[in-house]
């Protein structure tokens, strides 16, 4: 697969047959309970969690989730969430902190939703206190990228000790189409953007942005979903494990350590 | 030493300069993008680029702010020279940056310093709208985490004057990423009893609302401030109409409860300083 070039991954990170958060929970988790509500002001179904048992272990899980069917695309708002959908993720996963479970966020979207709502519910600030609470979790976090992850609106779920990255998954500061309009004024631009901005897997691993990479089926993952979650599930269960190591006091400390040093080769003191 | 110890001095003269409001030429005029009136630079000085027919705030640069805040002679330059390496040698981005640093006299889109207000140690930075529209590069986020770890150290109250449009593009990813860690940093800062005041002035959107801005303990807003996560333009052609007056402004977000008060510039060092003895220990001595 390494052969693809970066808008090809594009195209095969966002077909609608790749599984979701729904399929990875549905696969690869057992007795998982749906927790709804921000207990604020509503549920945004665009994020999808609750606690479940992995490998007979419980553990938070959650994601955003776009739907296989129209009617489902509608209803998840296509997978781009609100405030209350990030205030709902970060109520679970400090729950999780309270209960010492593990944290487990699949990241699947263009972005936040930029809609007036959005907007007057505080928008930036549901992101800015994601991460904000997200960096300093007691408990281990593990995010897998297993879509397309724009902007503000992926990370805010994808502040985790290990961010692993299927092969195919895109991971950029902002859609090519958004980044090429923006930069050039032309949203017809985006393959070029896509090349420019360094959002495949080994790019990002590269930049040390993630820490694995997980192989997908010839063609991509869902022209073979059984072996994606396999692939998935290997990966997870490696990285959980790796990190029950490193202990409850040192975890949030682990986790700090990678952001703090995130592009550090990016800038140097001029004279 | 001596080079460091001359910039200083250039800009503390700088400083000076515009404390007394010398800089503008006396003929020079200005139009309000607020109201289209005209006025005298120098009247415009004199009122800190506040409108004196209509209120509207005028965008003003880094080394302008901090002289309307900080103590004179106070202002002590931190990362100066920290500038972006074109990390992902992103075409034309090089000549940019290098035009930018000719245009504004800064390295990059962020000054940080420490100074006084009122004689109480800050550490304080600003975002420069000048500058590639005060976008994150990773630099910038470098010198914001730089700040907040020295604050941290020194035990000293935070101000962050935001105005960006967002991520810097050409740094891709690694822009997004300084919102973790601006935000990571800041939740360590907060942990250790730390104070933040952040001040959100015109532009803030994009990552640097939905990180840093938005995290302060006290969150102060310059009137008519845009503030929001996505630009209007990106919801007016999500939502396929034109936005209402006046929506994601400063009194907009303090009416949805996103700002604890909006502060016009001229009260903005009185209230900073109001707040610097609020937060002192035991007191106000």
């Amino acid at each position: 697969m390494s052969g693809l070039r970066a808008a090809e991954r594009v195209a095969i990170a966002r077909h609608g047959g790749r599984p979701g958060v729904a399929e990875y929970i549905e696969g690869l988790f057992t007795d998982f309970f749906e927790q709804r509500g921000d207990r604020q002001s509503r549920e945004d179904p665009s994020i999808l969690g609750g606690i479940a048992l992995y490998r007979g272990k419980p553990v938070t899980v959650l994601g955003t989730r776009k739907g296989t069917t129209l009617e489902d695309h509608l209803k998840f708002n296509f997978g781009m969430p609100g405030p209350e959908g990030y205030r709902k993720a970060l109520r679970i996963m400090k729950q999780a902190e309270k209960f010492g479970r593990p944290v487990v966020t699949f990241i699947d979207t263009s972005g936040a939703y930029p809609g007036m709502e959005a907007e007057a519910r505080g928008q930036g600030e549901a992101i800015a206190r994601n991460l904000f609470e997200m960096s300093r979790l007691q408990v281990p976090v593990v995010a897998v990228i297993c879509g397309e992850a724009g902007s503000g609106g992926a990370l805010a779920l994808g502040v985790a000790n290990t961010v692993l990255m299927l092969e195919n998954a895109i991971y950029s500061v902002l859609s090519p189409e958004g980044f090429a309009s923006i930069l050039w004024k032309d949203a017809n631009r985006s393959a070029e953007a896509s090349e420019l901005m360094k959002l495949t897997a080994p790019d990002l691993l590269e930049l040390g942005v993630i820490d694995g990479i997980i192989p997908e089926p010839p063609g991509g993952a869902h022209l073979d979903p059984a072996f994606q979650l396999q692939a998935v599930d290997k990966a997870l269960s490696t990285a959980l494990s790796a990190l029950s190591k490193i202990g409850e006091l040192s975890i949030a400390g682990h986790r700090y350590k990678k952001f703090r040093a995130m592009g550090g080769s990016a800038y140097e003191e001029g004279d | 030493m001596i080079p460091v110890f001359n910039k200083q001095k250039k800009h503390m003269l700088a400083l000076k300069a515009l404390r007394a409001g010398q800089s503008p030429a006396p003929s020079a005029e200005e139009a309000c993008p607020g109201c289209g009136a005209t006025t005298p630079k120098q009247t415009l000085s004199r009122s800190l680029y506040v409108c004196p027919a209509c209120g509207y705030h005028h965008h003003i640069s880094g080394y302008f702010r901090l002289s309307l805040v900080l103590d004179s002679g106070s202002f002590r330059e931190l990362d100066e020279n920290l500038t972006s390496n074109d990390p992902l040698c992103f075409p034309g981005y090089g000549e940019k940056l290098a035009a930018m640093q000719q245009k504004t006299g800064i390295a990059e889109a962020v000054v940080t310093a420490a100074g006084r207000i009122d004689g109480r140690k800050v550490a304080v930075g600003v975002l420069d709208s000048r500058f590639l529209m005060g976008s994150m590069s990773a630099a910038v986020g470098e010198k914001v985490t730089r700040l907040i770890e020295y604050a941290g150290k020194n035990r000293l109250p935070l101000i962050i004057f935001s105005a960006s449009g967002g991520a810097r593009m050409q740094e891709g990813i690694l822009s997004l990423m300084q919102m973790a860690k601006t935000s990571a940093v800041l939740a360590r800062f907060s942990q250790r009893g730390g104070l933040f005041i952040s001040v959100l002035t015109d532009p803030t959107t994009g990552g640097v609302s939905a990180s840093f801005a938005n995290l302060g303990d006290i969150v102060l807003a310059e009137p008519g401030a845009l503030i929001g996560f996505a630009g209007p333009r990106v919801i007016e052609q999500t939502i396929g109409q034109k936005l209402p007056e006046g929506f994601q402004r400063a009194e907009f977000q303090e009416e949805h409860g996103f700002v604890d008060q909006v502060v016009p510039r001229r009260e903005l060092r009185g209230v900073l300083s109001q707040l610097l003895t609020l937060h002192t220990r035991g007191g106000g001595a």
